[in-house]
């Protein structure tokens, strides 16, 4: 799936809106591609978070790829670099 | 000499991005660099989430007040609402270890911020201070 634009509290419903439909159709692979999200805050997080956690609930996973240098500060700041399997690309999420 | 300035908004939070703007700017105009921006403004924008969630229990129409103050030394943000006064005892970021949605927000302004202090109203209101100190060499 692709997300674009600033992920924030008002934004974010929309984006777990669609990864929530993945999950319930039990999408074995779910990659978040973020090459369009210049600003991520911690409600971007929270549904990342709850889709990785619900992703596992099935066996499935869930990646993101083409995370920008300032989102990928976020990421590092909460150490959630170290849970989410980032990818430079979606190309190369699915060459896995 | 101490420079103030005052952006006034209500806790809708299609706002915030404005806000973000607007923080910016103010960041840039006290001289930090695009990096450390960045990161107050995220602090910023976790504040302002935490206001319109845990103060006004998303209430969008509520008023939101964020004065800045640049010192010589320090840039310092005084956060002030009027909704449910918080339990500051229980203001608390969440270990990093515990990997679940939510709770992140009091830990970025942490990380981001020299230094955090939280203010409860006695019957309705808090007031969050928050101070960053300046690069070495700004002007203004």
């Amino acid at each position: 799936m692709h997300i674009e634009g600033e992920v924030d509290m008002f934004s974010s419903p929309q984006a777990r809106q669609v990864i929530m439909e993945l999950i319930r159709k039990k999408t074995p692979k779910i990659i978040v591609e973020l090459e369009g999200v210049p600003y991520m805050d911690s409600s971007g997080l929270a549904v990342l978070i709850e889709g990785l956690r619900q992703c596992g609930e099935y066996g499935g996973s869930l990646a993101v790829a083409g995370v920008r240098d300032n989102v990928r500060e976020v990421f590092e700041l909460t150490r959630l670099d170290r849970v989410f399997k980032i990818y430079q690309n979606v190309e190369a999420a699915l060459a896995e | 000499m101490t420079k103030t300035i005052e952006l006034r908004l209500i806790s809708d939070p299609a706002l915030l991005s404005a806000m973000r703007t607007a923080v910016a700017n103010v960041c840039e105009w006290a001289g930090f660099d695009q990096r450390t921006t960045g990161r107050i403004v995220l602090a910023l924008d976790e504040a302002c989430t935490n206001i319109i969630k845990h103060a006004y229990k998303m209430q969008n129409d509520q008023r939101i007040s964020i004065i800045c103050r640049i010192t010589p030394r320090n840039l310092v943000f005084i956060l002030e609402d009027d909704g449910e006064p918080a339990d500051v005892k229980k203001i608390k970021s969440r270990p990093l270890n515990e990997i679940r949605p939510g709770g992140l927000g009091v830990y970025l302004i942490n990380s981001v911020m020299d230094k955090v202090r939280y203010k409860a109203g006695k019957v309705k209101g808090n007031r969050l201070y928050m101070h960053i100190r300046r690069p070495k060499g700004s002007a203004g």
